[in-house]
């Protein structure tokens, strides 16, 4: 294999460790940090099931952020549910036989891409064009946006201008899976497309990404509005009565 | 009317409009700082500790630790933008550092450099800072610019809660010498007396008894006040406010009018003559549960069956949110669990516990135990508003939003006239008074006055298209504020008052049918009908 293959090879194997361990370690913590007090932003649902589908409408509709920006929710939707169906799209790399429902997804989730782009665009636009999002922005942020465009573009490119080599793509992803490693196909926007992903699989847990699970873990959120009828006790609290 | 103030006040549109940034509008404003003699009974250095960068970092090493909300508001926000124009300060001063992201981003950049890989190693492209005494400077300046409101939590996709960091804030900046004196010198008084104000057993009694007076004048009936009454059936816990200050008292009124129409023993208390807890605005777990115990404590001694609080937003959420995980008034303790369940058991359980005065007000309305004659409140037009406490932090009610529904129902049920202000400034979208979470002082008149302006806005546009000229409120640091503040803004400070100041003006009292006695108590609105605005 050429040495081009084997730093991509290496490359995915360690972006995906750092992923996974970095994910865990990030949700363990949030998992195991103590909440003392209830703070659910209320008015809140008095059930757990209540909690389960308030937790639901804001992580698939975003619903706290159409309250606030209609324009941040539209292109943020669109960017994270582009981003979804692309990401959907791309299991048929990673398995052999590719499923009825895969397949049938296939021409609605190319132009899925199209709306990740289009949300993303929109998003960046903010960054400039709105003097308080502007203010805020970190060159972090631009970069963050820049490597996703770059990721989608790429892919854009790929799926509807120079077509790449699929077939030996998937033998590359599939031999990922089954810790065979095949060669990289040398097509250079295939090869700009996988480092952008592996970077951003790398930063992903030590970056604002931590987002995504945050919003599971947030007491303004996940908590039940019911101190009245059960006593919440943190350990380090309980202490304080010994 | 008011003193020509030092700082622009905004004409009022009635509309409220985001402002274009302007940096450093707000930068100069710090309150006065607490010396070494508020700060020690605290637990705080008096002045700047020498090794103050290793204790602030020490400090909110442990603070990550012990609060999961600051761990994860501090990791997940993206800088989205949806909160910068939701704070009442950052629309009213235009100042970016009162946008709540903005605000959070001071304690963040510290967060990343120290507690994170990337703002170790690249901190440049994070926007990472090492602590310096300059930002401690920003934390004084704007962490005492934010008054706690939760305004932001409803609207950041993720319920990032700045009132957290700002908690956080607070509690570092104490924890190396540097306290706020309005807030910690009231906090000192709380755990010395008994109360914010200060007031010793003695001076409450002679205001007691001096009440139970004036209300037998007004209408010839002997309601009680009574104190430290061993054996009584409810508690009422208000803010001591009540005991004193305009507005406030004539809420003081309503309440105990409320109980003896009702029939119902109860008593106030020495130990417990304060609803507020100072505790909650500066963030120390500690303190908070140091004032609170008091409440326990009288509640025990005194063996009632029922806690009813006061009209005072804070002091609601610490009650109906922390009360129960402080002190064990509530219910549900674990069978294990002694401390709670010697007070659960002496508490009647068919009842919430604590109740809110307008739980309690509105249960007796309802049911018909207490009445009430509207048309002694026809000469006023109501609107209600809507503490930020209440709406966001707390409850009243068995479901979701009773906090909005409850008050709204006791003031139509002893009032004709009621106009809700603009949708977008009421319910959970409430705006601030300017005054909460800790600014209630003389020293941060600008950011008070400036940070009510949306407030006032949608009041103005209330008055003006529905002749509102009754402003109904439920918490003292609310009624304090709009008295101070709406003369800025050429309204007449006699238009704020209390949602059981109109319970007082409307209610039956047994004895006495719904005619003939009129209130005196009144000149003061009567007054503000006429002086309408500008
Ligand atoms: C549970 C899953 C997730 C939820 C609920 C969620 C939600 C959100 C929301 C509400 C925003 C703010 C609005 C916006 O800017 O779009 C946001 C921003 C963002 N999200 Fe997510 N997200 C999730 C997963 C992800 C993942 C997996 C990625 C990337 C791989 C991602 C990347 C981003 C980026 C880069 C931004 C900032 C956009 C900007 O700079 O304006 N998100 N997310
Ligand atoms: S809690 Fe209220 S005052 Fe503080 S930043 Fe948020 S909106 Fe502003
Ligand atoms: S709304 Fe939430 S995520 Fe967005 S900038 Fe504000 S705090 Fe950050």
């Amino acid at each position: 294999m050429s040495t081009l293959s084997i730093i991509y090879v290496v490359l995915f194997y360690v972006a995906t460790l750092l992923l996974t361990v970095g994910l865990v370690r990030k949700i363990l913590q949030y998992k195991n940090s103590p909440a003392p007090l209830k703070i659910p932003t209320t008015p809140a649902p008095m059930t757990t099931s209540g909690v389960a589908y308030r937790m639901a409408k804001e992580v698939v509709l975003f619903e706290s952020l159409f309250k606030s920006s209609k324009w941040t929710w539209i292109f943020g939707w669109m960017f994270h549910f582009g981003m979804l169906v692309v990401l959907v799209r791309h299991l048929r790399y990673f398995v052999a036989d590719v499923p009825g429902w895969l397949l049938a997804m296939q021409p609605f989730g190319k132009y899925a891409a199209f709306m990740m782009v289009a949300g993303l665009a929109g998003l960046w636009a903010r960054r400039f064009l709105v003097d308080r999002v502007r203010y805020i922005s970190t060159l972090s942020d631009h970069l963050m946006l820049a490597l996703l465009m770059g990721i989608g573009v790429s892919g854009v490119l790929m799926t509807f201008v120079e077509h790449t080599d699929i077939v030996a793509l998937k033998m590359f992803a599939l031999g990922l899976v089954r810790f065979s490693p095949q060669p990289v196909p040398g097509d250079p926007i295939l090869l700009a497309h996988l480092a952008m992903v592996a970077l951003l699989m790398i930063i992903f847990p030590i970056s604002k990404l931590l987002h995504a699970p945050g919003v599971f873990f947030s007491p303004t959120r996940n908590q039940v509005d019911n101190p009245r009828e059960r006593r919440h006790l943190a350990d380090w609290a309980a202490q304080l009565e010994k | 009317m008011a003193a020509a103030p030092d700082f622009e006040v905004a004409k009022l549109t009635g509309e409220i409009t985001v402002p274009k940034l302007r940096e450093g509008a707000m930068a100069g404003i710090k309150s006065f700082n607490a010396n070494e003699k508020i700060q020690a009974p605290l637990g705080y250095p008096g002045e700047l500790v020498e090794d103050w960068h290793d204790r602030a970092i020490g400090k909110m090493g442990e603070l990550l630790k012990k609060y999961r909300s600051l761990q994860v508001f501090m990791d997940a926000c993206v800088h989205c933008g949806a909160c910068t124009d939701k704070c009442h300060y950052y629309i009213g001063t235009s100042d970016p550092k009162n946008m709540p992201v903005a605000r959070q981003e001071l304690m963040r950049q510290v967060y990343r450099r120290y507690f994170t890989f990337a703002g170790k190693y690249f901190p440049k492209l994070v926007g990472a800072k090492d602590l310096s005494k300059e930002i401690l400077d920003d934390w004084y300046s704007y962490y005492y610019q934010c008054s706690e409101c939760r305004r932001c939590s409803v609207y950041c996709p993720y319920g990032i809660d700045t009132a957290e960091i700002t908690m956080a804030g607070r509690e570092i900046l104490d924890s190396v010498g540097i306290g706020q004196k309005y807030s910690n010198e009231i906090l000192g008084k709380l755990h010395r007396i008994g109360n914010n104000l200060g007031l010793p057993g003695p001076a409450i009694l002679d205001t007691l008894e001096g009440l139970e007076e004036d209300v037998l004048d007004d209408t010839g009936i002997p309601v009680k006040f009574p104190l430290d009454v061993e054996g009584a059936e409810v508690l009422l816990v208000t803010p001591s406010a009540d005991f004193f200050s305009e507005p406030h008292v004539e809420s003081l009124i309503g309440y105990a009018k409320v109980f003896h129409a009702a029939g119902i023993s109860w008593t106030l208390s020495t130990k417990a003559s304060e609803a507020g807890n100072f505790g909650l605005f500066i963030g120390s777990y500690e303190n908070m549960r140091k004032g609170a115990l008091r409440i326990r404590d009288a509640a025990l001694e005194l063996g009632v069956k029922r806690i009813v609080v006061g009209e005072c937003g804070h002091a609601w959420r610490v009650a109906y949110s922390f009360w129960n995980t402080l002190t064990g008034v509530g219910a549900g303790a674990a069978e294990d669990d002694e401390f709670a369940r010697k007070l659960q058991a002496q508490l009647d359980p068919s009842v919430p516990q604590p109740s809110h005065i307008c739980e309690f007000t509105y249960d007796l309305l309802k049911r018909g135990v207490i009445k009430a004659d509207k048309s002694k409140n026809d000469h006023r037009v109501i609107t209600f508003h809507d503490s930020c406490n209440v709406s966001r932090a707390s409850r009243m009610g068995d479901m979701p939003g009773g906090q909005f529904i409850i008050p709204r129902e006791v003031i139509k049920m002893v009032a004709n006239n009621f106009q809700d202000m603009a949708p977008g400034t009421t319910h959970e979208a409430t705006f601030c008074c300017g005054g909460g979470g800790g600014l209630l002082t003389d020293d941060l008149m600008e950011v008070r006055v400036k940070g009510a302006q949306p407030r006032m806005e949608a009041f103005k546009d209330v008055v003006d298209s529905k002749k509102v000229n009754f402003l109904a409120l439920i918490c003292a640091i609310c009624k304090a504020q709009f008295t101070k503040v709406l003369p800025y803004y050429g309204y007449n400070m006699g238009m704020v008052g209390g949602v059981h100041q109109l319970v007082s003006t409307a209610i039956e009292l047994p004895g006495l049918g719904a005619g003939p006695v009129e209130e005196e108590a009144d000149e003061a609105e009567t007054e503000a009908t006429a002086a309408g605005d500008e």
